[in-house]
């Protein structure tokens, strides 16, 4: 089967340490590759093992022991060969004893290690009502069984698509609730494309971040800004990019935005707490007057080990001092080239402080799950100026099934997906800051005020 | 200027957008010399935009001022000269993720129509990707070429002027995506799935009608395609504005103890709530009309050979 292969899939296939997206019917599950981890998925577990060299998009089965098996695709079979079915169901009665076969005989039809479709032929056998369903209900049956009884695995290559469906559906919180149809507003209305500089603020496990940079393609660089301690990035490593990649991501923390546009960034600043550290360490050791020589060795280990993690802090801190450095220098410039926002804070003060770091003519897009804070930014955004073209919108999204004289639109659809509040920064006007309630009016009147007081002017 | 690279300064050649405010915008080309006229005045192209930032504001010959914006292809859309009916934003931003375009991704689109969604898809692609557009008027596929050349994007895209229901994309195996926005897109289906990558990729049909939309799945699961899925998304924009709701008067409140606190510290009977007979809230209410269809959208993945 290798050898029928040639087109480029030297990347096309699995190999230990890759971050995959494991698909059964439509749940994803994102994982990394490693050796002998055992991975629970759809309350079944296996290892990933014997995926390794196969390439992506393959199926497998999983068979005991939890290892993977290619699964060789026949043609579709047909599980009924008699066309036999019912009109109507007005002599289907529920009694609860159609289905001939008992709990105790499903399960040992599993134990001797039947096959999904088997189980399902064996269902249907069995089911005494099965040839007056309807073809509809009898095809309706066969998925459902299907679904429950036959179990392959696809493991795919990770996506915006795949991740933002997959958080979506199975972690809606940690992502703020943001649906993909408006992440996918997001990044169009950002006009994200590769060589751009992005700002982005998030509070979306880093999916917003990994969506962002597999648009850009790593051409350019995208600056996080981050809450607390540290970025969270999780969601933007499950898309398993390239190292190269990582080269064009920065981080800066949002508590120095203040300093740093205030000009009082001190990039020099010593990490306090690794003093501190340091002093209580060499504390006790002065204390001690021990002379025994076994002791004293120990010592003499411990400090050597104390200096290795001393510089190996060092060695961080001037790395995490130089990241900084590298991050303030872009956002220095002023000139970003547009700024995404998604996050459980309110997104006024953020949106009000980062926009400063924008160039003029860029889009910006603020995600908020709720409107109001939205309505607040709008306001503010009008107050203050320096953006034109906003819009708050929301999208509506549906879904279809669609078969032969069964089309109609999905019974459950999700109730909302968050909101959006886009825009484009403009110039920052001189004269806005004196004048600042007339140039809010509509060009028209004030063209015409103009005219007044210029006439009145004259005529005085 | 390019509409796949951001520039700082508006130069000779480029195309610029032009706000006038309020939803209105003006595309223009920048020529020394040119003259553009505005409902604010005219707008000289060599003093007025040749040197200047994107992104500042113009005053224009009456006193008005618009701002002369940087294009991309989200302004493009609302902007173009219309050859056919377009998609918009909305649906392009759907058809951009669902398809996983990114840089380097090898697309095919017909009909390439006036170029709205070719932008965009031009846009994602960049700097490594090519798109591979059809379309059947001669008149419209040697416009888009003109438009992608004055765009500076002309390197990223092949347009080819054939019918692809029967002539096919002009490409085999190298795609990661089709897009379809034709009459009767089960007609292109074997194409699409020819054009495509051996390892797979993604399809997405559009179509306004339901029955377009029948027989595109049907022929897409004739042709082995998974995952094939139909949506529909719709935007709604909401309107920021100030109301005031007016508070009912149900008469002084009779021997109740603040209604007579109140008259006394008020210190009129015959009016009781002056100044406070409406509340005022800001809120974002939809518009009294939107667009309510613009077509149903259809994703398979065409799996591995």
């Amino acid at each position: 089967m290798a050898e029928c292969v040639n087109d480029s899939d030297a990347e096309g296939r699995i190999s230990y340490g890759d971050h995959v997206v494991l698909k059964r019917g439509d749940v994803f599950k994102s994982v990394q590759v490693e050796n002998k981890k055992k991975v629970i998925f759809e309350k079944q577990w296996f290892f990933l093992d014997n995926a390794v060299g196969q390439l992506y998009g393959t199926r497998f089965e999983i068979e005991a022991g939890g290892s993977l098996k290619l699964k060789i695709t026949i043609l579709f079979s047909p599980v009924t060969d008699s066309k036999e079915a019912g009109q109507d169901n007005r002599h289907i009665v529920d009694d609860g004893r159609s289905q001939k076969l008992s709990r105790d005989d499903i399960e040992t039809l599993k134990e001797q290690g039947l096959k999904g479709q088997e189980i399902v032929q064996q269902l249907i056998d069995n089911s005494t009502t099965f040839k007056d369903k309807t073809e509809f209900a009898q095809e309706k049956y066969i998925k459902k069984k299907k679904k429950k009884y036959e179990s392959d695995i696809t493991i795919l290559k990770p996506s915006t698509r795949l991740l933002a469906m997959m958080y979506h559906d199975r972690e809606p919180g940690k992502i703020c609730h943001l649906r993909y149809d408006t992440l996918a507003q997001i990044l169009t209305l950002g006009n994200i494309h590769a060589g751009s500089k992005i700002i982005v603020f998030e509070t979306c496990a880093g999916l917003v971040l990994g969506s962002v940079m597999e648009r850009m393609g790593g051409y350019g660089s995208v600056i996080q800004m981050y809450p607390g301690g540290g970025p969270t990035r999780a969601g933007m490593e499950s898309f398993g990019f390239p190292s190269h990649f990582h080269e064009t991501l920065h981080e800066f923390p949002l508590c120095k935005v203040n300093a740093l546009l205030a000009g009082t960034l001190d990039l020099s600043e010593k990490d306090e707490t690794s003093g501190v550290s340091e002093e209580k360490n060499s504390e006790p050791q002065s204390m001690e007057v021990s002379v025994d020589p076994q002791e004293e060795m120990r010592r003499a280990e411990r400090e050597r080990l104390r200096e290795q993690r001393a510089q190996e802090k060092k060695v961080k801190m001037e790395e995490k001092r130089k990241k900084l450095a590298s991050a303030a220098a872009l956002l220095e410039g002023r000139n970003a080239d547009g700024l995404v926002i998604a996050s459980r804070f309110h997104p006024c003060p953020v949106l009000m402080g980062l926009l400063k770091f924008v160039a003029p003519s860029r889009p910006f897009v603020v995600y908020c799950q709720y409107r109001e804070p939205l309505i607040e930014c709008y306001t503010k955004l009008r107050e203050q100026g320096g953006a034109i073209s906003l819009r708050l919108t929301d999208s509506w999204l549906r879904h279809y099934q669609v078969l032969p004289n069964r089309t109609h639109p999905v019974l459950l659809m999700s109730g909302g997906g968050g909101y959006l509040l886009s825009g484009t920064t403009v110039a920052a006007d001189a004269a806005k800051a004196r004048n600042q309630h007339k140039s809010e009016e509509p060009v028209a009147k004030r063209l015409k005020l103009e005219k007044i007081s210029s006439s009145c002017d004259s005529s005085a | 200027m390019s509409f796949v690279e951001y520039s700082e300064i508006i130069q000779e050649g480029d195309v610029v957008i032009i706000f006038l405010g309020h939803e209105s915008m003006m595309p223009i080309k920048v020529q020394s010399g040119a003259q553009t006229q505005t409902r604010y005045g005219v707008i000289r192209h060599s003093s007025d935009l040749i040197g200047q930032r994107f992104g500042s504001k113009v005053t224009c010959s009456k006193g008005g001022w618009v701002y002369v914006l940087h294009p991309t292809p989200e302004l493009w859309t609302v902007n173009l000269p219309h050859r056919t009916q377009i998609l918009y934003t909305t649906d392009i931003a759907n058809i951009t993720l669902m398809l996983e375009l990114k840089p380097g991704s090898v697309v095919c689109e017909s009909g390439t129509g006036s170029g709205s969604l070719s932008h965009s898809i031009l846009r994602t692609i960049a700097p490594t990707g090519h798109l591979h557009t059809v379309e059947f008027h001669a008149q419209r596929a040697e416009k888009a070429m003109q438009e992608f050349k004055e765009h500076k994007v002309s390197h990223l895209v092949t347009v080819r002027n054939q019918d692809v229901c029967k002539d096919g994309f002009g490409i085999t195996a190298i795609a990661d995506a089709v897009f379809l926005d034709i009459p009767s897109p089960w007609e292109a289906i074997t194409h699409a799935k020819s054009a495509m990558k051996r390892k797979g990729g993604r399809l997405c049909s559009f179509s306004p009608c339901i029955e377009q939309v029948q027989r595109t799945c049907e022929a897409l699961l004739d042709h082995g395609f998974e995952e094939i899925c139909t949506l529909e998304v719709l935007l709604r924009v909401h309107d920021v504005r100030t109301v005031s709701l007016p508070l009912p008067d149900f008469g002084p409140e009779e021997g109740s103890a603040d209604s007579s606190q109140m008259a006394s510290d008020v210190g009129q009977e015959e009016v009781p709530n002056t100044g406070n007979t409406s509340v005022i809230c800001r809120t974002a209410t939809p518009p009294r009309e939107m667009a309510g269809h613009t077509g149903y959208l259809t994703f398979a993945t065409k799996p591995r050979d």
